[in-house]
Order: structure tokens, then C-alpha cells, then sequence
């Protein structure tokens, strides 16, 4: 199977590995998958006072097109708000990295790994409001 | 890093890349089959079946001589050697021509659920005619419990099929055994010995085996052949061919011969029979030298299949924590298999280590690692280090190594699966 540049390039460098503090309110963490599918994602983001992610970070159990549209959505979201980064479609980051079709569902989880991020982050934001 | 630590970027000028580590998939051919192939290609074209001249005779005195080479790698004669296609054919030819020929007396089936996908379709397909198939499950280290077999096979069974070797995690089943408790039975016992033949010891008569299919192309033959054995006495093995035509092999497999390919499998087998012994023993040293390399630097690897019952060319292992297929992406210097069949488009894991009672989560975390007749140690040195390297990097990524570090137990998770 014949992979993009661009998808080979966020597999071998990835961007943004690491972990960020759970236990801090203004870090939203998703973690999205199961082991047993084979893919596992976790991607962590922190939310500055105006809204607007400042840091992102990810960890990712799974195949090289899971990993490198985790690394991907890593860049994508920093600098954004919320609001605008929940918008983000699995589409536009296959399309990025030209996933083949049996890898669409890595794209997926992506999307679902910045909902869950963003959705654990409000909670903890309002739990505290 | 110090000066003296070893890594694959030093290993690196010395060896020329990607390196082969897929020997049962298959294997390079020997030169020495090649060259012994040649002539029955150009000069000595002749159809072996053709009775009127020189150019049939000389064909299929070649073709004889092969037979003969396979039969004496197996302990038999040339007359009890049937060419084919290659294994997925003769598996065919024995499940369902025997099958089908005692259709009126016997009609069960006996196999187990980590045969190969050519075994297992033949079964189902066996299953569709109406035929009865008992599907032995395997212990944790992949091997038949001999009882179980004992109270599947019943009066109303013709015929066991078990195979010799695995082709994913390299256990060698109990042939022995299984062929006396067949023979008690009355029942016929035919093995898949694709990955066995040229590997281990093998000889239909001290094992009662009845039929017996071997490939040429895991044995450093060509590709595209492949025989079966079928017992012609004591017990007489009878099948419905599944090819007709002109009645060649005995009319078990119509169509004509290709004599390079026949001379080509013989010669593997021959060669295969008189360098074995020391083969394996450079194999073993090879194996050990690697699964030592990576248990001494790399925490929490696990070897599918049994430790001891195994053939010396193969290491299934299990990286905990490691995704399989970003593992065959890291090391694309090697070329390995994923033990989960993530790269075609079904995204389960290999079912041969699922009935091994390995958990999906670590299912998905094996590569096949073969090593064959050219495999140097040097290769193997680079191969251990690479791996070493990658598993750690991506060990560094993985959420789930993360949290087992942290001491949290992964299935205390509510996952929410995909």
C-alpha cells in the first residue's frame, strides 16, 4: 500500500508527542478507541482564557495513517477556539493525508479525539463556573 | 548515548537493505534449483506425456527423477507422489476428494481452527455439501489437545487434517500421535505440511500419514508447484479428482506437466533432505541470537506459540503496548508480516493467534519474523537493533503504555470502540 509523502512525513516526525496535565482545568483530554480495534488515541488540548487553544498534544496506540492523523489534528487545532476546531471534519483530514479507504476510519477517531478533548474540557470549565 | 552502545545506524553500512525476514511466506530460490531447471525450459522441452520420441522420454525421465526426490524427502516412493499446483491445490484435492469418494460411508471431517485459510474454506465448503466438520481448538501454545482429538474422531469419520508446522507462529503439531490415534480409528490422516516439509523430519510410514501436501516454494523452489502425497497401500487412500481431463498423476490431477517446475521441487527437496540438519542448527543459533537480542533489551515481549514444538525459522512475537502495523511501517528495513491481518482491508486480528487464547488487544500487536537459508547474522544483528529502537519510539507514543507505566489496568477502561 502506497502512502502519501505527507502522511509518511507526520509518521516519522510526528509533531506535538506528549502529554499534558489531566488534573489541569484548563486541559481538555479525549482518549477515543479501543485496544482491541487496534487504535487507541489520545489527544489532549489547553485552552487559554480567550478561547483559543494554545497547546496540543497526542499519544496514539494504532497503524501509521491512526498516527499521523493524530499528529496532523495536532497542528491543526492549535491557534484555533473551540468553537472553530470542533468543526474540523474526518473528511477534510483524509483528504490532507490521502488516506486509502481502509484507513478512513483513522480519520474518524481523529475527529472524535478533539470532540472528546474539547467536550471533557467544557466540562471541567463549567463544573468550575 | 556512549561510544560503545550498539544501534542499527552503526550496523547499517555493513549489510545491504531491506533485509528478508519473511520465510514463510516464501523463500528466494536456490540457485542450485535454478540451474538444475534450465534445461527444461529451452533445450529439453519436450511434454513428458508424449510416448512417440526422444523429447517426451527425456521430459519425463526428469520428471520421475523428481518425483523420486520429493517421495525420499517424505519416506515413500516416487509412485505415491502426486505434482500440483502447490499446497493451496493439494489441500484442495485431499479435503475434498476423499471426502467426497467415501461420501456414503464416512462423512465427517476432522480439522482445527488454525489451519490454513485454504483448509479452513475447503471444511466450510465441505460443510455446504452437507458433510459434518468437528473444528479442534489448540492450547495456549497452539498445539491440538491430543484427547480431544481422540473423542472427535468417531466411525462416521474419513479423514483428519492437521497441519504439520504453522505458518504464522512455527508450533509443530504431534504428527506421530495424531496418526496413530487416526489409525486406531480407521480413519485417514492427511496433513498440511507446506511449512514442514524440508524443515523437519518427516516420514509418512512412522507417522501413519496418509496424504501429505507440500509446497516449492517455501522449500527454495520455484513458485507455481507443489505435490501431494496419497498413500497407495496399507491403507489405500481413495479421492474423487477434482480436475477432468486426461487422466495424468494417476487421474488424480489431469494436465499436463511442466517438467522445469517438477525438476525444480525435486531438486529443493534433495537439497532440503541433506543440508537439514546442519540448516537448522544455523537457524537455531540465528533465533536464539535474535529472541535474545530483543528479550535482553525490550521489556514485556511475549513469544506466540510454543517454546519447545517449534520449527527454528520462526518468531511470532507480541510487542505489548505496540500497534503491529506502525510497527511494519517503523522497520520498513525489514521485511516482516503483521501478525494482524491490518494491512488487508479486514481490520481483525489474526485469527491463528485469537484460538491461541491471545487477547485482541495483544493480537494486534504481533510480527511474524521468519528466518531463513540466507539470512546472515549480521542481518539479524541490524534486525534486533531496529527493532529495539522503533519499539522504544513508539512505546514513547502510545497512550497505552503510558497509562501501564502509570499502573492503571487497561481493562478497567470503559473503551469506546470504533
Amino acid at each position: 500500500m502506497a502512502y502519501s509523502e505527507k502522511l509518511i512525513d507526520h509518521y516519522e516526525n510526528p509533531r506535538n508527542v506528549g502529554s499534558l496535565d489531566k488534573g489541569d482545568t484548563s486541559v481538555g483530554t479525549g482518549l477515543v478507541g479501543a485496544p482491541a480495534c487496534g487504535d487507541v488515541m489520545k489527544l489532549q488540548i489547553k485552552v487559554g482564557a480567550d478561547g483559543i487553544i494554545e497547546d496540543a498534544k497526542f499519544k496514539t496506540f494504532g497503524c501509521g495513517s491512526a498516527i499521523a492523523s493524530s499528529s496532523l489534528v495536532t497542528e491543526w487545532v492549535k491557534g484555533k477556539t473551540i468553537d472553530e476546531a470542533e468543526k474540523i471534519k474526518n473528511t477534510e483530514i483524509a483528504q490532507h493525508l490521502a488516506l486509502p479507504p481502509v484507513k478512513i476510519h483513522c480519520s474518524v477517531l481523529a475527529e472524535d479525539a478533539i470532540k472528546a478533548a474539547i467536550a471533557d474540557f467544557r466540562t471541567k470549565r463549567d463544573g468550575k463556573a | 548515548m556512549n561510544d560503545t552502545q550498539v544501534t542499527a545506524a552503526k550496523l547499517k553500512p555493513n549489510i545491504q537493505l531491506p533485509i528478508y525476514l519473511d520465510y514463510q511466506a516464501t523463500t528466494p530460490m536456490d540457485k542450485r534449483v535454478l540451474d538444475a531447471m534450465m534445461p527444461y525450459f529451452t533445450e529439453k522441452y519436450g511434454n513428458p506425456h508424449s510416448r512417440s520420441h526422444s523429447f517426451g522420454w527425456d521430459a519425463e525421465e526428469a520428471v520421475e527423477k523428481a518425483r523420486a526426490q520429493v517421495g525420499h524427502l517424505i519416506g515413500t516412493d516416487a509412485k505415491s507422489i502426486v505434482f500440483t499446483s502447490g499446497a493451496t491445490e493439494s489441500n484442495n484435492i485431499a479435503l475434498k476428494g476423499v471426502m467426497r469418494f467415501y461420501k456414503g460411508k464416512r462423512n465427517h471431517l476432522v480439522t482445527a481452527n488454525t489451519e490454513h485459510k485454504c483448509v479452513l474454506d475447503s471444511a466450510r465448503h465441505l460443510q455446504q455439501e452437507g458433510f459434518e466438520v468437528t473444528y479442534l481448538p489448540v492450547r495456549q501454545n497452539g498445539l491440538i489437545d491430543l484427547d480431544e482429538l481422540r473423542a472427535a474422531v468417531t466411525e462416521k469419520t474419513a479423514l483428519v487434517s492437521i497441519m504439520a508446522v504453522n505458518n504464522e507462529i512455527g508450533v509443530i503439531q504431534p504428527l506421530a500421535e495424531i496418526g496413530r490415534i487416526c489409525r486406531e480409528k480407521g480413519a485417514f490422516f492427511h496433513t498440511d505440511a507446506a511449512q514442514a516439509a524440508g524443515k523437519i523430519p518427516l516420514d509418512v510410514e512412522a507417522m501413519n500419514i496418509d496424504l501429505m501436501s507440500i509446497s516449492g516454494h517455501k522449500i527454495y523452489g520455484p513458485k507455481g508447484i507443489g505435490a501431494l502425497y496419497v498413500r497407495r497401500s496399507k491403507p489405500r487412500v481413495r479421492l474423487e479428482a477434482l480436475f477432468s481431463g486426461g487422466g495424468q498423476e494417476r487421474g488424480l490431477r489431469s494436465g499436463t506437466l511442466s517438467p522445469p517446475l517438477c525438476v525444480g521441487l525435486g531438486e529443493a527437496c534433495a537439497i532440503a533432505e541433506r543440508e537439514m540438519g546442519a540448516e537448522n542448527e544455523r537457524l537455531r543459533m540465528l533465533a536464539d541470537r535474535f529472541y535474545q537480542g530483543i528479550m535482553n533489551q525490550v521489556p514485556e515481549v511475549i513469544l506466540n506459540g510454543d517454546r519447545e514444538q517449534r520449527i527454528p525459522g520462526n518468531l511470532n512475537l507480541s510487542f505489548s503496548y505496540v500497534e503491529g502495523e506502525s510497527m511494519i511501517m517503523a522497520i520498513k528495513d525489514l521485511a516482516v508480516s503483521s501478525g494482524s491481518a491490518c494491512t488487508s482491508a479486514s481490520l481483525e486480528p489474526s485469527y491463528v493467534l485469537r484460538a491461541l487464547g491471545v487477547e485482541e488487544e495483544m493480537a494486534h500487536t504481533s510480527i511474524r519474523i521468519g528466518l531463513g537459508r540466507f539470512t546472515t547474522e549480521a542481518e539479524v544483528d541490524y534486525a534486533v537493533q531496529t527493532i529495539v529502537e522503533k519499539v522504544n519510539k513508539l512505546r514513547s507514543m502510545s497512550p497505552l503504555w503510558e497509562m501501564a507505566q502509570e499502573g492503571i489496568d487497561l481493562k478497567s477502561i470503559e473503551w469506546s470502540g470504533h
